[in-house]
């Protein structure tokens, strides 16, 4: 809410600088958005009287005014349409600056001096849509009794400061200029001087005989009331009536609408002016509009309503979207000479469902929806009626019609003195507390060190104990808490297991070279498809998605992987190697919600290492990506063997260069290059991803940390080179070595594979070194050779193998 | 000549010798020429036996010193032209040290990572444990439990990602605050735990919105925790995280879930409180939500409000980071360019 400085010091008085006054409501009550002035950014803007008018010699618009600015009479060139000798206007000098930051200068306009210029509101930084609309053509005129050369801040209330508050859904009270007088007259012990202007009911005619109000659901509209003002004439707001209003952002239109306004800025209390001859009946009513009802709003829009919007209705005809919007049929127009006004309070979350509805956020249905102060109907009412019959010349009839009234809620509330330092952790004492309760207005009974408080109903956010703490707190200043910290629990604090285990994963990779991504969760039905470690059902997909891109729920880290490949590479960035570690969402038909299981994965792609003068670049390839996957496995230290297993079926992977990852004989991953043509969807060059099971690996029994003597004796070794068939593998041979390497071989070292030129063709060459070694002896050369020629015995008899 | 006298230019000879010598070679055959077995001094030696009685050992002592000088001569320069040749070795070895080292592939933590292991870390030391709940939450725990009922305005302000009435993609990390309560053993001491994790928001991805994002909760429930615990503790994550001059506000705020609620502001560490463009000239920038736990929601969790109570705070690293680091676009953190990731230090 934009609130006026000037205004609030109508009823309090504070000295302090406004800017200090929003710290201290920031600090107390609500939060600020904007402290400013409507005169920031504008100088050298002062009263100017137009003496005499002629036209320009050479144009047929413009005008050349001969105005006072106090000492001098200059000539300005006005453009305007209104301008007229006799009025008081806005001038602004050489040297001025006016709105958008422009300059103004001495200067001619075609061959005429014009030493300045007349402004209207719009000039000087008025937005369009505050501007009174009877101006829009031309400049504004201030009063008449202004004194030429004075600045026009003070005649337009821009020398106010306006502190526009934030305000949380709970302090609806802090949407009127009532409910921050309270505030503040409770955070700076200060006496309110908030004036209720009382009604004067002087037309002899009753508002009863003149309508009748029932209101058949009270949920709709738990409070109706209604007062008619009578032979009134429509006009413009005096001056004082039209700042208050534009200084809080709301447009002047006529006295009647203004005043309603107003006193909806000053209680918090919306208002609706019907015409009242213009109403179709004189029989009000609320209901739940019919589905597809037509109705056409103020703004002239035709609406269909919904079943569950709420209309005012003048014998069954819809006259407004209660709380919202009236209609345009009964609206204030020049004509009106009888107002029937309104004063409601209509359900706080059926007019927020139909603002939202209908897009209809005004500040009447802001209010509706935090709450109105109910103490206060009434004498919003009042007041309103008076002024209009006032500012209208007309007179208000006798009584208010009422259609529903619900009763104050004033909750009594007991708490004791020890629960309130007990909780916020202070040492108060009961006259400390009883003083807050008192300068909110709050009344307190004390018994000891209880405390009952009565809570008025315009704090109607305050129920129940835990919120008297918080008034206590905030009055008596956060700042004043002092600092604690919680008493220390039982646990240790520590990670347990698994984030440990997730947080080690991490650091590994990262130890070999991956950074780590943090990709989106939520990707297309055909990304969250792909790549799945073992293919499961149809992704979890959103209800009500925001974007194509995000619809459904990732089966595999992968996909996300790529796509930063490919916004890298779009980037011109073609060495990637990045890692992730996050959720994948695995659904299941009788279950709720879907499986979340930890994964980790990465993808390379481009060189590993930068080509430099010292090292030459190297294109990422399976080995790559398997070596990493090998190194973090084994930090992993699981009891169960691990193996790659060629897997030329999987989907999105080239099928010869793709192996899944077992763990044991459980299937835990894969790894591989993505096929080509997937790799041609995602835009992106030769890539080599790896996925792994997080959840399998945690699960996974550990070696035990155990320490291996080293023998004292001496390894011999001996080597092989292996001329094989070219689909031969190297498991095959390690397996087969092992086998028959006796109980001396600790090591098998596979040191070269050789493939092309000198061998012939489909063959291929591997090279092993095999070290034997005793922990209880040295063994003898005839040993050795005794356990190698059996390996090579076996090999040549199980394999179609030339030994080199 | 006598023997003292061929000695004497012996010596002289030698030491000449010596000093002109140039290579260890040469150093090599003077010491085998003069101190050898069939070198000058032995041979003069040879010569003793034809003097006196009173003479030999006066001869023979100054044949000693003179083999001695020139052993000492020779050592001397051996020494000196051996270390030379080192030096000469070493010159020819010098390298450019100025040119880059071998590249060293190393990862880097994400950024958002980096901050959440370190609130991790801060409140492990302080007693908490780490709670990390689903992604995908019931509605019943990520809003009935907080105190948000179905028509709750506060549900307006967080859009959200449904999967069917009931499941929903979580908007909070809250969620874990009841499902912890729920479990916790109170007999055991207070309740203090921390909730990291990704949140998902139904917001249209621009420089300042981004449909999923982090968050971090944290709540401590027990018999004697008191809002000045929360306002020490909110203090000592600022700090942490953005250094130890910065001060720390509270200002009334409004959360369904805590009562009394107050966002927490920390001075702008960019001015220091001066007033900047950071901070909107307010000398403040607003860095997290927190509260007293409402009675409503331990009820719920079927926590007595009348034995027990205790805070809740909710903090989002991204914005940590946006802050810290002065990043202008949250989507920066989704899209892993590679330049990006690759900034931030770990130790930072």
């Amino acid at each position: 809410m934009k609130v006026s400085y000037q205004w609030l010091q109508e009823y309090l008085d504070i000295d302090v600088k406004p800017a200090d006054l929003a710290e201290k409501i920031a600090r107390t009550s609500v939060d600020i958005n904007d402290v400013y002035s409507p005169s920031d950014g504008l100088k050298k803007l002062v009263v100017g009287y137009v003496e005499s008018t002629t036209p320009h010699p050479d144009s047929d618009h413009l005008t050349l005014c001969q105005v006072n600015t106090g000492e001098d009479t200059v000539q300005i060139v006005c453009g305007a349409p209104n301008v007229v000798a006799g009025k008081k206007v806005i001038v602004a000098l050489p040297g001025a600056r006016i709105g958008n930051n422009i300059k103004i200068k001495r200067s001619k306009m075609r061959g005429e001096l014009s030493e300045g210029m007349l402004c209207a509101l719009q000039e000087i930084g008025f937005s369009e849509n505050i501007a009174p609309k009877a101006y829009d053509e031309g400049i504004w005129f201030l009063p008449d009794d202004a004194k030429p050369g004075e600045s026009v801040f003070p005649y337009l209330g821009m020398d106010d400061t306006i502190i526009d508050t934030d305000i949380t859904p709970n302090r609806g009270d802090m949407f009127s200029m009532l409910g921050n007088v309270n505030d503040i007259a409770a955070f700076y012990d200060l006496k309110s001087h908030f004036k209720v202007q009382k009604v004067n009911e002087n037309s002899s005619q009753l508002t009863s005989d003149l309508v009748a109000v029932n209101i058949a659901d009270t949920q709709l509209a738990p409070t109706y009331k209604m007062r008619v003002i009578q032979d009134i004439q429509v006009k413009e707001s005096p001056l004082w009536l039209q700042i208050r209003l534009w200084n809080a952002g709301i447009r002047p239109i006529s006295n009647v609408v203004d005043v309603t306004n107003y006193i909806l800025l000053k209680y918090g209390q919306p208002l609706h002016s019907f015409d009242y001859a213009k109403l179709p009946a004189k029989q009000i009513g609320v209901r739940f509009a019919k589905h597809e009802e037509p109705f056409v709003t103020l703004d002239e829009d035709e609406r269909q309503l919904d079943s569950q919007d709420i209309v005012v209705t003048a014998g069954d005809k819809p006259v407004a979207l209660a709380g919202t919007m009236g209609g345009l049929e009964t609206a204030i127009s020049n004509d009106t000479t009888s107002v029937a006004l309104e004063a409601a309070i209509f359900d706080p979350i059926l007019v927020r469902k139909q603002a939202r509805r209908h897009d209809l956020h005004s500040e009447s249905s802001t209010r509706f929806e935090r709450g109105v102060n109910p103490e206060t109907v009434e004498t919003a009412l009042n007041e309103a009626a008076q002024m209009i019959a006032e500012l209208g010349g007309g007179a208000v009839t006798k009584g208010i019609v009422t259609g529903s009234e619900r009763d104050l809620i004033t909750p009594t509330i007991v708490l004791s003195l020890s629960r309130i330092n007990h909780v916020l952790g202070t040492t108060l004492y009961v006259e400390e507390v009883v003083d807050i309760f008192d300068r909110l207005g709050f009344t307190t009974a004390i018994d000891g060190e209880q405390i009952t408080v009565t809570v008025p109903a315009r704090r109607w956010d305050v129920n129940i104990e835990a919120d008297l703490l918080e008034e206590i707190a905030r009055i008596y200043g956060y700042d004043n808490l002092p600092s604690t910290l919680p008493e220390q629990s039982s646990n240790i604090g520590a990670l347990t297991e698994r984030q440990q285990l997730i947080r080690t994963s991490r650091h590994v990779l990262e130890g070999l070279g991956l950074n780590q991504a943090i990709s989106y969760s939520l990707t297309t039905t055909e990304k969250a498809t792909q790549f799945q470690v073992e293919p499961h059902s149809n992704p979890m997909q959103l209800d009500y998605p925001m974007s194509q891109d995000h619809v459904a729920a990732r089966m595999s880290l992968i996909s996300g992987l790529l796509t930063d490949v490919a916004y890298n590479v779009a980037r011109k960035q073609k060495d990637v190697q990045l890692y992730e570690q996050g959720r994948i969402f695995v659904t299941h038909p009788d279950q709720k919600r879907p499986e979340e299981q930890e994964h980790l994965a990465g993808v390379l792609t481009g060189e590993l290492l930068t080509d430099n003068w010292h090292q030459t670049e190297h294109h990422v390839d399976f080995y790559d990506a398997k070596g990493i996957v090998e190194r973090y496995l084994t930090n992993m230290a699981l009891q169960q063997k691990i193996s790659f297993v060629a897997n030329h079926e999987r989907k999105e992977m080239h099928p010869g260069r793709t192996a899944d990852i077992y763990i044991g004989e459980t299937l835990a991953g894969f790894i591989g290059q993505i096929h080509p043509q997937v790799a041609k969807d995602y835009k992106i060059p030769e890539t080599y991803v790896f996925e792994l099971n997080l959840e399998l690996i945690l699960a996974a029994a550990k070696k035990s940390r155990h320490y291996q003597l080293i023998s004292k004796y001496p390894a011999i070794s001996r080597d092989i080179a292996l001329l094989l068939d070219e689909g031969t593998t190297n498991d095959e041979i390690l397996a087969a070595i092992n086998k028959k390497g006796g109980a001396h071989l600790v090591n098998v070292h596979l040191f070269d594979v050789y493939e092309g030129a000198h061998l012939p063709a489909n063959k291929k060459s591997l090279a092993y070194t095999l070290t034997y070694q005793d922990s209880q002896g040295t063994l003898t050369e005839d040993q050795v050779n005794e356990s190698f020629d059996k390996v090579v015995d076996y090999l040549t008899d199980q394999f179609n193998v030339e030994i080199r | 000549m006598g023997l003292r006298e061929k000695l004497d230019e012996l010596r002289q000879q030698g030491l000449k010798d010596v000093d002109s010598s140039q290579d260890l070679d040469r150093i090599n055959d003077i010491r085998v020429k003069l101190l050898g077995k069939k070198g000058p001094i032995k041979e003069a030696l040879r010569g003793m036996r034809d003097l006196s009685a009173e003479e030999r050992p006066k001869i023979g002592q100054f044949a000693n010193e003179i083999r001695d000088d020139l052993t000492r001569a020779i050592e001397s320069k051996r020494a000196e032209l051996e270390q030379a040749k080192i030096n000469a070795q070493l010159a020819k070895e010098t390298i450019d040290v100025t040119l880059p080292g071998s590249a060293v592939s190393q990862g880097q933590p994400h950024v958002i990572q980096q901050i959440i292991d370190q609130l991790v870390d801060l409140f492990i030391g302080m007693g908490y444990e780490v709670a990390v709940g689903d992604e995908v939450e019931e509605d019943h725990y990520n809003f009935e439990m907080l105190n948000l009922p179905k028509d709750h305005p506060a549900r307006d302000m967080q859009d959200t990602f449904y999967v069917t009435p009931e499941v929903l993609m979580r908007t909070q990390t809250s969620p874990m605050q009841a499902r912890m309560m729920e479990k916790h053993d109170f007999s055991k001491g207070p309740l203090k735990m921390i909730s990291p994790g990704k949140v998902y928001r139904r917001d249209t991805d621009d420089a300042t919105h981004s449909h999923q994002f982090h968050q971090v909760e944290g709540m401590v429930i027990g018999k004697h925790i008191t809002m000045t615990d929360l306002k020490g503790t909110l203090e000592v994550v600022a700090q942490e995280l953005f250094g130890d001059e910065l001060k720390v506000r509270l200002r009334p705020s409004y959360f369904p879930f805590t009562e009394p609620s107050v966002e927490a502001d920390i001075t702008c560490f960019n001015c220091l409180g001066k007033g900047c463009s950071i901070c909107k000239n307010t000398g403040w920038i607003e860095v997290l939500g927190a509260g007293m736990t409402h009675p409503n929601v331990l009820r719920m969790a079927g926590v007595d409000p009348d034995v027990y109570g205790g805070f809740a705070f909710g903090l989002g690293p991204d914005r940590f980071a946006m802050l810290k680091y002065g990043v202008e676009d949250i989507r920066d953190f989704y899209q892993n360019d590679v330049r990006f990731l690759t900034q931030f230090d770990q130790k930072g």
